[in-house]
């Protein structure tokens, strides 16, 4: 009996392998080999690759530009994730009561289709200092006779900031209703209708039974926020170029110039570090994960 | 009479919700009209709108909804007298269609490794799998530069291909649609005589491929959109893809260059129109837990 099972979980382990032995081989090659690679430059030269111990980290955390992208690059992170996660949640409750949300969810979907470069040319009509936003405040300040002319220039000061924000939860609110409705709709709706027989009103409803089921949910939606947070890059690279207004100068614009410039102990050295920084985020957040349920 | 004030106020309300539901949502189609509209504008009466916001005129940017002159020559100029755009639309279409094929032939296997052969160390790989989904290019890119010039590769749709058909994103959805079999199904199977390899063609396939399909409609969007990989891997501008295409041009031509976004687009709508629920569906699996 023994020795069956020892030769079925043999057998299993064989077919394992071999339905993996693809990709297994092209992640070693392609991702994990070269990481290593990476690990190793990040201690050496760049031309010589002499050994130079820490000599690289000591370097980008004395770099401006490192110091300026990394705070931007948080900066940007915590202002948007509880953004979205809260605008994403406003708009799923309401909708999960309606049976027709399906056109709504794909209006609401479509950013997501729109490929970054056909948005660009909209987005600079719409933020540039005689842009459709100024125009629209203008208007309004003249209706209302609150306040004169606007004549901000959205993508030269610190405005842009704000611009990269609001065409992040453009393109991501979409994704956040699904999975936010997702997780609404998969509470069994018994639990909801006892609490109502028992007598609790549409906020007692929402706030003890429906929230506290959504912590997984929660989790989830804070990890692909994040995820989805670095393709902001696109927009930010082709509405302002490799060197835009300093608040949104990020990592990734830096890492980008690095690669040209061919300053590839530092880069190295930031990839550790960035990616440790990622490696601890996931793995704490995937302990919480863990012990909420 | 309360019963009827009371069914008064529930579908008002109902109403409001819908109403204030659909502003964000026509905003977010704004930019679509925009598109749309300048893309059959008359440059000359584009040019008059646009001045103020490109050219340093006085005033604000204006814009008609219905053009004076509407036209197609943008259509006409960019389909038959460009022949540049169509190099890179083909170069996107090879570049998402070899690589969505690569995802598929490498990706369904690993993940149905994943979801039907657990063994001792499966979980933590897959951990790491998921790790490795979720690093910025920018954290890979020195890694794949220094494995794509090793392999002398750079240069070439191939640096572009292959790091893409190793990503271990379309393997975490094929295995969400995977994990929903009953694993008695596959004994079930192994009773009757068959195969891994025919449990697999046959059965998991066919039942799994809402997983599979999702990560085809993710992919697809995420790569007819790609643009760090090539700004970064390809020298020589006639092997860009569309997406890094639209930016070059200036915004004298913004009618021009409104009508090639209008014609980038298509297909990404069209692939979101017709597999929306797909789309939905690829979005819930990346949130489910392992």
């Amino acid at each position: 009996m023994q020795e069956k099972r020892r030769k079925l979980y043999h057998k299993r382990r064989v077919h394992f392998l071999l339905f993996l032995l693809p990709s297994l081989a092209g992640v070693t090659l392609f991702v994990l080999l070269p990481f290593l690679d990476v690990v190793k430059r990040s201690f050496q030269t760049a031309v010589t690759g002499e050994f130079t111990g820490i000599k690289n980290y000591g370097v980008i955390f004395q770099n401006q530009a490192f110091v300026l992208a990394v705070k931007n690059t948080a900066r940007f992170t915590v202002v948007c994730i509880p953004f979205l996660v809260l605008l994403g949640l406003l708009v799923a409750f309401p909708l999960s009561t309606f049976k027709e949300a399906g056109v709504v969810k794909s209006v609401y979907l479509f950013p997501l289709a729109m490929p970054t470069a056909t948005i660009v040319l909209v987005w600079k009509m719409v933020f540039y200092r005689q842009g459709f936003l100024n125009l629209l405040l203008t208007r309004l300040g003249e209706i209302t006779g609150l306040w004169g002319e606007v004549a901000v220039d959205y993508l030269g000061t610190g405005a842009s900031f704000w611009v990269l924000v609001g065409s992040y939860l453009w393109k991501n609110t979409g994704y956040t209703v699904v999975l936010w409705l997702a997780g609404i709709l998969s509470i069994p709706s018994e639990f909801i209708e006892a609490a109502k027989v028992d007598g609790a009103g549409r906020w007692k409803c929402i706030r003890y039974i429906i929230l506290p089921n959504l912590k997984g949910s929660f989790y989830t939606i804070v990890i692909l926020s994040f995820l989805n947070s670095f393709k902001i890059y696109r927009e930010a690279y082709l509405v302002a170029g490799s060197y835009p207004q300093e608040d949104i100068y990020l990592l990734q614009h830096l890492f980008n110039n690095w690669f040209v410039n061919m300053e590839f102990d530092k880069m190295a050295a930031a990839a550790v570090c960035v990616g440790i920084v990622l490696f601890g985020a996931i793995m704490l957040l995937q302990r919480i994960w863990d012990r909420a349920d | 009479m309360p019963v009827t004030g009371k069914k008064l106020y529930q579908s008002l309300r109902k109403y409001v919700t819908a109403g204030l539901l659909m502003i964000p949502a026509v905003l977010i189609c704004l930019p679509v009209l925009l598109i749309l509209t300048g893309s059959v504008m008359d440059s000359l009466e584009m040019k008059q709108y646009l001045l103020p916001v490109f050219g340093g005129g006085e005033g604000y940017i204006q814009w008609k909804l219905m053009p004076d002159y509407p036209t197609f020559e943008h259509y006409g100029r960019l389909l038959f007298m460009t022949p540049s755009f169509f190099v890179l639309f083909w170069n996107s279409v090879k570049l998402v269609g070899c690589i969505l094929i690569g995802q598929m032939i490498v990706g369904v296997p690993a993940a149905w490794a994943f979801a039907a052969y657990p063994v001792r160390g499966s979980r933590a790989l897959f951990a790491l799998y998921v790790v490795l989904m979720l690093l910025p290019f920018q954290v890979t890119m020195l890694s794949s530069f220094l494995v794509l010039d090793r392999l002398s590769l750079m240069n070439t749709h191939a640096a572009i291909i292959l790091p893409a058909v190793f990503s271990t994103f379309p393997i975490f959805l094929s295995y969400g649609g995977f994990r929903a079999l009953p694993s008695q199904l596959m004994e079930a199977a192994r009773i009757d005589g068959a195969g891994e390899l025919r449990i697999f063609v046959k059965i998991a396939l066919p039942l799994g491929k809402s997983g599979i399909l999702s990560a085809i409609m993710l992919g697809f969007l995420e790569y007819w959109n790609l643009m760090e990989q090539p700004l970064a891997f390809l020298e020589d501008k006639a092997l860009w893809p569309l997406s890094l295409y639209l930016p070059e041009i200036s915004w004298t031509q913004a009618g021009f260059a409104l009508c090639a976004s209008f014609i980038t687009l298509i297909p990404a709508a069209f692939v979101f129109v017709l597999g929306q629920d797909y789309l939905e569906q690829g979005i819930v699996y990346s949130g489910l837990k392992e």
